[in-house]
């Protein structure tokens, strides 16, 4: 039996990390926000029916770049554990950030481990709170790193650019309008949108909703 | 939430929870069927365009009145009703699960179930419940709901087993369920306009509040009257206690 090379673990971390950001920097950009009803999300996603955001529980949503397949089973595995928990306990129980911890730990443990194949993908989950100080939004790395977004986050391969771009003039009290707009500035021309929110000022119990092609014209202000 | 790459792929909450968390399901027992309340009339009338359902606010425990005001009858989701008669514990879970089994299906597929669909999977949830059935704790639900694809509203009943059945125009359920079809066998006809077909349901609750001891009626001093809701192309809307008192007064007059 031949043994295998001994790798430094430094220089493991790093070889993993690359190969999780390449995978990553090729997919196109999310960008979630707060805006005066909510929080909005804008994808850049050429598919009407591949969605990069979706629906967790009655105020959270999720967004996710990188391969398609290994964010779909994030997104199951998310709604599994909220419906779970919901059904165990009660529906106020499902939170944002529990729902974020178990994908840093899942993120963080494929990362580590020496046999699974680090996820090439980056997450945002985002919570609607009773009050919009109370709205957070979390993105998750893809070795499971976890931060607390204060009021947007931008997720996938220009994300850097993004962020800078949208930081100058984001306010968190814009309409939902102006919001999609400077979400979507920096996004490459001509590619569709894909828009959803959660929105406080919904009657139901469920707050996720997408916004449709005809609204989201309206939207932008082209008829 | 699974710690390996991959997720067993159902979009079914019930075999998920049944797998990961059995504990969080509904079990079997085989004792204490007299312990527990038992819910009792439930109607479902069809009218032109949508179906209503109504239940009456009593559970009996043996010859005790349990509750004045349990609700049987509640929404599955935006398109369906579920009522449900027996024993009160065992179905409201179950109507728990159905909630969260048609969400989760929703959720994960993108896309509700069919209204066939739908009422496929409360039927296993119902055999599910076979052996505690055996036991003297059975639930029987009863299903109404707008079919999108047909558009016309339409009602389910099902026996113990889990076999379901579509009813055409109207249905009831539970201890006073024959009283109440045989009122609504002369009341309801199928060119019934929304409002008329509650009067209807409402009228055939009374009816078997007169002939049953475990079928509450209209509660005029309480202030406690029949939950109805109606499902439409519109969706399922609930009515106000104060609307289905007015309409409850109306059919008390016309008696």
């Amino acid at each position: 039996m031949s043994l295998p090379f001994y790798v430094a673990p430094e220089q493991q971390m790093k070889d993993r990390a690359e190969f999780a950001r390449k995978g990553i920097s090729r997919g196109r950009s999310v960008v979630v926000l707060r805006y005066r009803d909510g929080i909005a999300f804008v994808a850049e996603n050429p598919s009407h029916t591949l969605h990069k955001v979706s629906e967790i529980y009655d105020r959270i949503g999720f967004a996710a770049v990188g391969r398609y397949n290994e964010f779909e089973n994030l997104r199951i595995a998310g709604i599994q554990y909220a419906d779970l928990r919901g059904y165990s306990y009660d529906r106020r129980d499902v939170t944002g950030r529990g729902l974020a911890n178990q994908y840093a730990q899942q993120l963080g443990a494929a990362f580590s481990s020496g046999i699974d194949k680090p996820f090439e993908v980056e997450l945002s989950v985002a919570e609607l709170g009773q009050t919009a100080d109370q709205d957070q939004i979390f993105r998750i790395g893809f070795d499971g790193t976890i931060f607390d977004e204060p009021g947007f986050t931008v997720i996938g391969g220009a994300a850097e650019t993004l962020h800078a771009a949208i930081g100058k003039s984001f306010a968190a009290d814009a309409d939902l309008g102006d919001a999609v707009k400077l979400a979507s500035a920096g996004f490459s021309d001509g590619v569709a949108l894909e828009v959803a929110v959660l929105d406080r000022t919904r009657t139901q119990v469920r707050t996720f909703r997408r916004v449709g092609t005809v609204e989201l014209n309206q939207l932008l202000g082209n008829h | 939430m699974e710690n390996s790459g991959t997720v067993e792929l159902t979009s079914s909450f019930s075999h998920y929870a049944a797998r990961v968390a059995p504990e969080s399901l509904p079990k079997p027992t085989d004792t204490g069927a007299e312990l527990a309340p038992h819910g009792t009339t439930i109607v479902a009338a069809a009218f032109t365009n949508g179906v209503v359902m109504a239940g009456d606010r009593r559970a009996t425990m043996g010859n005790i009145i349990a509750q004045r005001d349990i609700e049987k009858v509640f929404t599955a989701d935006e398109y369906t009703i579920i009522g449900i008669a027996g024993v009160a514990g065992i179905a409201i879970e179950l109507v728990r699960l159905f909630q969260v089994e048609l969400q989760h299906y929703e959720k994960v597929e993108g896309l509700p179930l069919s209204l066939d669909g739908k009422a496929n999977r409360l039927g296993a949830l119902v055999r599910s419940n076979l052996s505690q059935a055996m036991a003297g704790l059975a639930v029987i639900p009863m299903l109404a709901g707008w079919d999108l694809q047909r558009q016309q509203g339409r009602i389910f009943s099902y026996d113990a087993t889990g076999g379901r059945y579509e009813e055409t125009g109207f249905h009831a359920i539970g201890s006073g369920a024959a009283f109440a079809r045989g009122s609504l066998k002369k009341t309801h006809r199928p060119e019934l306009g929304e409002e008329e077909a509650i009067a209807a349901a409402i009228r055939s609750l009374y009816d078997a509040a007169d002939d049953d001891s475990a079928t509450g009626g209209p509660d005029l001093a309480r202030k406690i009257f029949p939950v109805v809701m109606s499902a439409s192309h519109q969706g399922v809307r609930q009515l106000t206690s104060d609307q289905v008192a007015a309409i409850t007064t109306r059919v008390l007059e016309m008696l």
